[in-house]
């Protein structure tokens, strides 16, 4: 299929129809309202489901129920509104159902703005509702790559049977970029008649599905616990993605960072290669499961004397970065989390400070 | 002579944890001859709530999801919106649909989905041991109103048949109770009703089932149906508030 110039909120509504995903519920925020206003045209086109919630909160378990009765279903929401998600995220991996969630994030705390932010890191990598849950994170660095993480959710959702989240700054869902959708990535959804309460009918047979995230028995709720975290260690043994830039040369410092952040690094890198300042590279495509040993290899480089987390938060995914680097080299942070995106100079200025 | 009462298929053979006195297990069994008549058990799901009833999926005997407190018909609208073909209803306590699922059932109802509510109202908080709900009467004794429920500092209760009637979409909105035989058939007629408006792609129906609680009224069961018919029935007054045009 040729490419198209599309806004990427509106390439995330339609990579998620092209996956073979027909059902939508949603709320509105910005900076990702884009997303439910291209899919209330698209959906009936393509016989989906698109509904609007009357709160994150409602659409959370709206979710939680498509997904439980066994059908693929995604919603996309703003940091604000993945906040009230965050207890249904919760009882949607208790209850090991797969479901797709988008956060194109936007500054916070609170209000915060509505300008592009990375400030959700922790939340989606480590704090997402209450209790043991994870969620297998996956973060595009351009509207292409939010098209085809988008439609590899679903599969990957259904293979962990748990939500899967696709966090974009801002900028992801705000620009355009011409894009094209594989179609080697569309799935069939997987048989789910194993546990969905799809009816007793559907599925020809004679027992009944539950579909809940109550064990008031102490070892069955450990033992739910364990199957959850072996998904987990599962995700970390196989879905582990990044990307590397300028590392075939004795660099003198290696920058972490993801998303829109990355691309200002990689010209940052650019610049000052030409001035003879060598810097790599590591850009987790994955931040749950972390690229620990991506980092750990890049950092060890003899020649690399430093390390830097370069993010639109306040020094959030640095705590991974260290995790990985474990003291080997000195790791310190840059950033900001205002809206502003740090230029290629300020990163310049950065590098030129801690490393060379 | 063959059988001529017996358990319906779509109640299992569990003995429930529910107290003496307390009227859900006939509620639910009430639900589960409707399906059984309806014949509709092998593509019916049931949503259970935060409350006494969380655990109502082991009583019944058809496919059940889980809810968090108060969402329930919010898991009700995702499942019918994608799998308009199931059969679809949430069972539901005062609480939880009145309080903290206040927002909710409102936008549900308001919307017109296509299931049904079973809201079962006792006019307390029963599995977190007897705290006053909306739906507390005026000086009643709780466990947080211990010195009766003042109207002046938390409002009158809410009577959600009317609340929910006053909404323009929903197909049938009644109330009845099961505290006697007498009630228990009317009661019946309505669930059934309920569903069979769902079976004909009726928009929203909901039945609140006036209940009762003596473990947390601290009342003996004669004492809390003596109760239910004197004081509540006259405030929740039974019968049907609306019904498709």
């Amino acid at each position: 299929m040729a490419k198209v110039l599309m806004k990427g909120n509106e390439a995330i509504g339609e990579a998620a129809i092209r996956a073979g995903c027909l059902n939508y519920f949603a709320y509105p925020i910005t900076p990702q309202s884009e997303v439910a206003e291209y899919l209330v045209r698209r959906m009936p086109e393509v016989g989906g489901v698109f509904l609007q919630g009357e709160s994150e909160v409602a659409v959370g378990y709206m979710i939680f129920g498509a997904a439980g009765a066994g059908e693929r279903v995604f919603t996309t929401s703003s940091s604000p509104g993945i906040s009230l998600m965050s207890e249904a995220i919760s009882y949607i991996a208790a209850a090991q159902c797969p479901a797709v969630f988008v956060n194109i994030m936007r500054g916070g705390p609170g209000l915060g703005g509505i300008l592009p932010s990375q400030a959700d890191y922790l939340q989606a990598t480590k704090g997402i509702g209450h209790g043991d849950c994870r969620l297998l994170v996956m973060a595009p660095a351009s509207v292409q790559e939010a098209v085809e993480m988008v439609m590899k959710a679903f599969p990957l959702a259904e293979k962990y049977r748990n939500p899967v989240m696709i966090l974009g700054d801002g900028l992801i869902g705000q620009m355009m970029e011409p894009v094209e959708f594989p179609d080697d990535l569309k799935t069939e959804p997987t048989n789910k008649d194993a546990w969905a309460t799809n009816g007793m009918d559907h599925r020809k047979g004679i027992t009944r599905n539950l579909v809940k995230s109550l064990f008031l028995d102490p070892v069955q709720l450990n033992d739910n616990n364990l199957a959850l975290k072996a998904k987990y260690d599962r995700m970390r043994a196989e879905e582990v993605m990044s990307e590397s830039y300028h590392i075939d040369c004795d660099y003198q410092g290696l920058i972490v960072s993801y998303g829109t952040m990355s691309r200002v690094c990689r010209t940052a890198i650019d610049m000052l290669a030409a001035e003879g300042i060598d810097v790599g590279m590591v850009r987790p495509q994955t931040v749950f499961p972390f690229p620990e040993k991506a980092v750990a290899e890049a950092a060890m480089k003899p020649s690399c004397t430093h390390v830097l987390s370069i993010e639109m938060s306040m020094g959030q995914m640095i705590e991974d970065v260290e995790r990985s680097v474990k003291g080997r080299v000195p790791v310190s942070w840059y950033g900001k989390c205002g809206g502003d995106i740090p230029t290629p100079e300020e990163v310049i200025d950065v590098v030129k400070q801690r490393i060379a | 002579m063959g059988k001529t009462f017996k358990k319906p298929e779509s109640l299992s053979d569990t003995h429930t944890h529910y107290c003496p006195g307390c009227t859900h297990g006939v509620i639910h069994r009430l639900v589960a001859e409707t399906i059984d008549e309806l014949g509709i058990r092998g593509r019916t799901v049931g949503i259970a709530p935060v409350g006494c009833a969380v655990l109502a999926y082991n009583y019944f005997n058809f496919d059940f999801q889980e809810a968090a407190h108060g969402r329930a018909p919010a898991m009700a609208t995702g499942i019918k919106r994608v799998r308009p073909d199931l059969m679809v209803f949430t069972y539901q306590g005062d609480g939880d649909l009145a309080s903290i699922g206040m927002g909710e059932i409102i936008h549900a109802a308001n919307r017109g989905e296509k299931f049904t509510t079973i809201f079962v109202n006792n006019a307390i908080y029963g599995m977190t041991g007897g705290q006053m709900a909306p739906t507390t009467m005026p000086n009643q004794r709780t466990s947080t109103s211990p010195f009766g429920r003042k109207v002046d500092e938390v409002g009158m209760p809410i009577k959600m048949a009317e609340l929910l009637a006053a909404l323009q979409t929903p197909a049938y909105i009644s109330r009845q109770t099961v505290i006697k035989p007498k009630y228990i058939n009317k009661a019946k007629k309505a669930i059934k009703q309920a569903f069979t408006y769902q079976l004909e792609n009726k928009c929203f129906s909901l039945v609140e089932v006036v209940s009762t609680c003596p473990t947390n009224w601290g009342m003996t069961p004669v004492q809390a149906v003596e109760w239910t018919e004197k004081t509540l029935l006259t405030y929740y007054q039974p019968g049907d508030y609306k019904v498709p045009a």
